[in-house]
């Protein structure tokens, strides 16, 4: 369970978020650019911090203003899936994969079992070798969720994970992205424009306006809010 | 007006600036010039201008080759000054590249990534010495670690003294070369883009371990680019060390100080020495050249 009660001054108004998300369900938030939904990620990844407020995930305390718990991104163990997918340029698909397992100095053999059975979940163990730069923009966000994946995250964050992909990509890398994060079975929050996305994927939606909760409810009741096109 | 419909059905086939030039003509002076005729007269002063410059910079470069005949250059090779000046000079610059690495990496990141108070300030003083000219720069060195100076004279109660030292000379080298290593660092810093920092701490990874296997390798292009050009100018350094280390052969005589001193003298060893350093100096820019481009192509 992932629980968020946090506030933070951005420089047009204030980020107040208050969200409970149980293990194995996924929150979609929607909302206008510059609302606040990547920040929401941020805060809860620890690259950023609240003003104050209280962040636990499965009842460790991952940020706590009252007795200045913050710890850091490094050991929250989220995985992060960035809107650009980040990986890195310098790397390999296999060692952008293996990164994380590497800065837990797990063993060589067993990182090489490890990375080799996500990298062929996600039919991308022919391509290893290539550069980041060199792949198309499913296998980049293929590899991204790899990366993710890899480190048995407790948290799964997604910003904006279809938009860089083609309509015709998206279809099939929703289903695929959908079946990925059931069988995690952990708590999700995935940031979209797309209220495709929201039906496909998610358990609740949240529409955050300038960084307040306007709506919350079932992604199912997200038709009904009125809002028939993409954000 | 009929003439200018005409023209205008035309204009896929002449240029606007032509257009413009018929409607001023004046009757009776049909002083018009071609577009074409421009052009070529365009391309003509550019090319004489390139010329120009090239001669301008070749020309003195190639006369050090041609006043100096490689027999001489290669018997000067012999010469104990030059090969003084030489060693000191390849030792001093590696030196002062190492420490302005070292020391400039770590406040360059920290300039390209985070805000503190008094930043502007700081960044101001890291790229005060490029504007600087060497000489103050000298007298600058001598009034701090001189055995006068503010700091020289507490080591000197000690019984250190710099001035005037082989350790002058590279502590002249840093301070006129370290803000050509430590810009080129921050730009290449500011480059990396935040994501991958992100992305490597969500992973596991401390900021000492991002630093050293994500930004680090990605910048790596723009660092070394920077290195090479901070030691190409502690090689050329002339100002600030015949000011703050003198001109002592085997000690504090580099190789531009040893092109000075043979030139009152020996002309000979001078164009050897000058012959080494547009060398080097060739070598260096092929280098940068080389690296700037692959970061290009990388992009």
């Amino acid at each position: 369970m992932l629980e968020i009660d946090i506030k933070k001054r951005l420089r047009d108004f204030d980020l107040r978020v208050q969200l409970d998300i149980p293990r194995g369900k996924t929150l979609m938030l929607v909302g206008d650019n510059g609302c606040g939904k990547t920040t929401l990620l941020n805060l809860v990844a620890g690259l950023d911090n609240p003003d104050n407020g209280r962040i636990a995930l499965d009842g460790r305390v991952l940020y706590d203003s009252g007795n200045g718990t913050n710890v850091p991104p490094e050991a929250r163990g989220i995985g992060y899936v960035f809107q650009s997918y980040a990986l890195f340029p310098h790397m390999s698909i296999y060692d952008n994969v293996a990164f994380g397992l590497r800065t837990r100095r797990m063993a060589a053999s067993e990182i090489k079992i490890l990375v080799k059975e996500h990298l062929e979940a996600a039919s991308l163990w022919e391509i290893r070798k290539a550069k980041a730069a060199d792949i198309s923009g499913g296998q980049k966000q293929r590899t991204a969720l790899a990366r993710a994946l890899i480190i048995e995250p407790r948290l799964l964050l997604l910003d904006e994970p279809l938009s860089a992909l083609d309509v015709r990509k998206q279809a099939t890398m929703r289903k695929e992205l959908r079946e990925t994060i059931r069988a995690c079975g952990v708590p999700c929050i995935i940031v979209t424009h797309d209220l495709r996305d929201v039906a496909c994927l998610g358990d609740q939606a949240c529409l955050l306006e300038q960084g307040m909760i306007a709506q919350h409810a079932g992604a199912e009741e997200v038709l009904n809010w009125g809002l028939c096109t993409d954000f | 007006m009929a003439s200018n419909q005409a023209d205008i059905s035309r204009f896929d086939e002449r240029s606007l600036a032509e257009l413009v030039n018929h409607e001023h003509e004046t009757p009776g002076k049909a002083i018009c010039i071609p577009s074409r005729t421009r052009e070529v007269a365009m391309k003509a002063g550019l090319a004489f201008l390139l010329t120009l410059a090239m001669a301008f910079i070749a020309l003195p470069v190639v006369a050090l080759f041609l006043k100096s005949p490689l027999e001489t250059t290669l018997r000067s090779l012999h010469d104990p000054m030059v090969l003084d000046a030489l060693r000191l000079s390849l030792t001093t610059s590696t030196l002062t590249t190492i420490i302005v690495v070292v020391m400039g990496t770590p406040i360059a990141y920290v300039s390209a990534r985070f805000h503190y108070f008094g930043k502007e300030i700081a960044d101001s003083l890291i790229d005060l010495p490029v504007i600087m000219p060497p000489a103050v720069a000298g007298i600058a060195l001598l009034m701090a670690f001189g055995r006068m100076g503010i700091v020289g004279h507490y080591l000197s109660a000690f019984g250190i003294s710099i001035a005037f030292t082989t350790l002058a000379v590279i502590i002249a080298q840093v301070f006129v070369s370290s803000p050509f290593y430590i810009r080129q660092a921050r730009t290449s810093f500011e480059d990396v883009d935040l994501a991958f920092e992100n992305a490597a701490r969500t992973l596991g990874a401390s900021r000492v371990y991002t630093f050293l296997h994500v930004i680090l390798p990605i910048a790596m292009n723009g660092l070394i680019s920077g290195a090479i050009m901070a030691f190409a100018r502690s090689l050329g350094e002339f100002g600030a060390t015949i000011m703050f280390a003198g001109n002592f052969q085997g000690r504090t005589q580099t190789m531009p100080l040893a092109i000075y001193t043979a030139m009152q003298g020996d002309l000979d060893v001078s164009l050897c020495l000058s012959i080494i350093l547009v060398a080097i100096s060739f070598v260096v820019i092929i280098i940068v050249k080389t690296m700037t481009r692959r970061v290009i192509m990388r992009c």
